[in-house]
């Protein structure tokens, strides 16, 4: 299945190491701006608590709308994914994905619940 | 490697073998070289102790389920022990065996062997998650010393957060903690499998064996955190009386079985597909020929892990789960049956025209094969919504995952130890002993858990410790296999044990089997490669047509360097 060749057991992704020899700086400012709008995205998270919809379910829609906004910024400039190669980002995405499935289904159980009556109540 | 050394070698060496050479095994000596080691094979060592430790610990718990079920009557132990018989059986077999397997022992040793790799990428994280294992194993085995649990394997609430007396939390911080370990290696396991591949190994002539794996790994990285998390809920619901699952506190109990089953139904996978990675290295070395189908069973694996991620809800058809999202878990659940169905028809079909072999490791591929077939059927009988409410928690469903994880994944473990024993340790097993014991294996697995479909069926649930007279017969004769099974168990423990000090001295590659792991010496040396290996040809490249039955005097399939 092999040959052997004269070549050093090493890494091979040397690329890779020079892009690693550079990490993307981010200027100071970016994480006040991305601090600020978390305080606010926590404040109107408040606000909006107190505030009715009209539907219960919209109260959860907007603070889940909240929340997920709030993360994205950590995740995108706290934790550098948006300055990470391409690998990276599909990782993240892929654990991003995997809780949109864990609650998809969770709430096609729970939204579809009461549909067909409880049988002898 | 180990080339012009090899035929120079004393005249009772066979060639290839690195016993009387500078091995992983003799480079270091002292308790600390292996404590501390960050040598992958070492790692995989200290995990195969353990787990058989445990494997035999889970097995004493199943030996009084069993001892138990002898008589129609609560006879031998009364219904509360019998409850931590079964929930401790459960526990330790799925979390602390079955899941660290065939991954933590085999996929150690043998992924950066087979990718052409020095080590893993990351090898102190290797041997941290051996010591989270230990740290989690430390603390169920504090909860089993204080008296154990009775919930269940499957911790379900309101029981286990509002009623359970036993040691619930201990019993979960041990779950929790020994998550970390499987998380650790499937990130490992990725960053190697990506980053490391020798030059000319693409990915589709990687052996699938490490498919299989990376498709594992996924699983333990996206699925255990979930469980980490509930199994925490449960802990601080007890303890803070936090309303999370428990109703009167605002709580859904149902809630409970989402999130756990969103990863223990993965978890499955996390047991199976390492021993269907097995399953297509054994299946093509003991037929000398390209698997049928590679790439499809490469993706296949792939689709097991995501799909099977979509299917929990049929744990819950009759738990008060709504009736539209246990139909479409149903469909979903069907769904699995395709990429399952895909690796067993390509095995067969690899059969056809090959020159099959009967060595034990292919004794246990074969029965892999139909008692995998079997379990995976009768999951689909589970996955049908209307027969599910006959059949839930009946004998049926504890048949049922029986035959895919004692004869899927056991068999595949076993099939795979006695594959690479020659690789891990250098030594050759007492071949009749283990087709001995593959036969008794078989035959008292059968034995042991057909009766059980039967009983099932007729209506035996699971998790009592008295039943109706007239299933006496069948609970008899389920008793007799599992104690033929600890038997064939223990056989294996000994001429294994056995070989070590005296086995006949293994060639590099004794099956003439192709793949990386078999042009090097046995046992590998703690690099594993003299030099960086050139992969020049797909995997399982077997020169078909010609019979090329292996010959231990034959040099291995190195000779050039």
């Amino acid at each position: 299945m092999t040959e052997t060749a004269a070549v050093p057991a090493e890494n091979h992704d040397s690329h890779e190491d020079h892009a690693h020899a550079h990490p993307h700086v981010v200027p100071v400012r970016t994480y006040i701006l991305v601090f600020l709008a978390l305080m606010f995205g926590t404040a109107i998270t408040v606000g909006a608590s107190y505030v009715d919809f009209g539907h219960s379910y919209l109260n959860n829609i907007v603070a889940l709308a909240i929340a997920f906004s709030k993360a994205a910024l950590v995740v995108l400039f706290f934790m550098h994914v948006k300055y990470s190669s391409k690998l990276t980002q599909l990782a993240v995405g892929s654990g991003f994905a995997f809780l949109v499935i864990l609650f998809f289904f969770v709430f096609a159980d729970y939204l579809t619940r009461g549909w067909l009556g409880t049988p002898g109540s | 490697m180990q080339t012009e050394v090899v035929t120079t070698n004393s005249e009772d060496a066979a060639p290839g073998n690195g016993l009387d050479r500078e091995n992983y095994i003799n480079a270091k000596h002292g308790i600390w070289s292996w404590l501390l080691t960050t040598d992958h094979k070492r790692i995989a060592i200290l995990y195969l102790i353990t787990i058989t430790l445990m494997f035999f610990l889970g097995g004493a718990f199943a030996a009084g389920v069993r001892l138990e079920l002898m008589t129609p009557k609560g006879d031998l132990v009364d219904s509360d022990a019998y409850n931590k018989l079964f929930t401790m059986h459960g526990i330790v077999m799925v979390f602390f065996f079955l899941i660290p397997s065939i991954p933590a022992v085999l996929g150690n040793f043998l992924i950066p062997i087979m990718i052409g790799a020095k080590d893993l990428a990351f090898p102190k994280i290797n041997l941290l998650s051996w010591y989270i294992y230990m740290a989690g194993a430390a603390f169920f085995m504090v909860a089993t010393l204080f008296g154990g649990v009775e919930t269940g394997w499957t911790f379900y609430t309101p029981y286990s957060t509002a009623f359970s007396h036993t040691n619930v939390i201990l019993a979960a911080v041990g779950i929790f903690i020994s998550g970390f370990s499987s998380i650790l290696t499937g990130l490992n396991f990725i960053v190697t499998i990506h980053k490391m591949r020798a030059p000319g190994l693409t990915w589709f002539r990687m052996p699938l064996f490490v498919w299989a794996h990376y498709a594992t790994s996924l699983i333990q990285i996206l699925g255990t955190p979930v469980v980490a998390v509930t199994i925490l809920m449960v802990a601080v619901e007890r303890l803070l009386k936090l309303g999370l699952f428990d109703p009167a506190l605002g709580g859904d109990p149902i809630l409970f079985q989402h999130l756990f089953w969103f990863y223990s139904h993965p978890a499955v996978y996390i047991m199976i597909l390492p021993g269907m990675g097995v399953m297509s290295e054994l299946i093509t070395a003991f037929t000398r020929k390209r698997v049928f189908g590679y790439e499809f069973i490469a993706i296949s694996s792939l689709a097991i892990a995501v799909v099977g991620f979509l299917v929990w809800g049929h744990h819950m058809f009759v738990s008060g789960q709504s009736t539209y999202a246990g139909m479409v878990f149903s469909a979903l659940s069907f769904l699995v049956a395709i990429p399952s169905a895909v690796k067993v028809f390509n095995w067969s079909a690899t059969l056809y025209k090959g020159s099959v072999s009967w060595e034990s490791p292919m004794m246990y591929a074969i029965g892999f094969i139909g008692l995998f077939t079997i379990g995976g059927l009768t999951g689909l009988f589970l996955a049908a919504m209307g027969l599910d409410i006959h059949m839930h928690d009946t004998y049926f469903v504890v048949a049922h995952f029986h035959y895919i994880m004692v004869g899927g994944a056991i068999f595949a473990y076993l099939g795979g130890i006695h594959f690479w024993w020659p690789k891990i340790t250098g030594r050759m097993y007492p071949e009749y002993w283990a087709r001995v014991a593959a036969v008794l294996v078989f035959a008292g697995f059968n034995l042991t858990f057909f009766p059980q479909f039967v009983v099932g069926y007729l209506g035996m649930p699971r998790r009592y410790h008295a039943y109706p007279d007239e299933f006496q017969v069948l609970n008899v004769m389920s008793t007799a296999g599992a104690s033929l099974l600890g038997i064939a168990y223990l056989i294996p423990m000994l001429y294994l044990t056995w070989s070590l000090f005296a086995g006949k001295k293994a060639p590099a590659n004794p099956w003439g089997a192709k793949g990386l792991e078999w042009t090097i010496q046995s046992p590998p040396t703690t690099f594993n490669f003299e030099h960086q290996p050139v992969v020049t040809e797909e995997a399982y490249a077997y020169a078909e047509g010609h019979d090329t039955t292996h010959d231990p005097a034959a040099p291995p399939a190195q000779a050039h360097a």
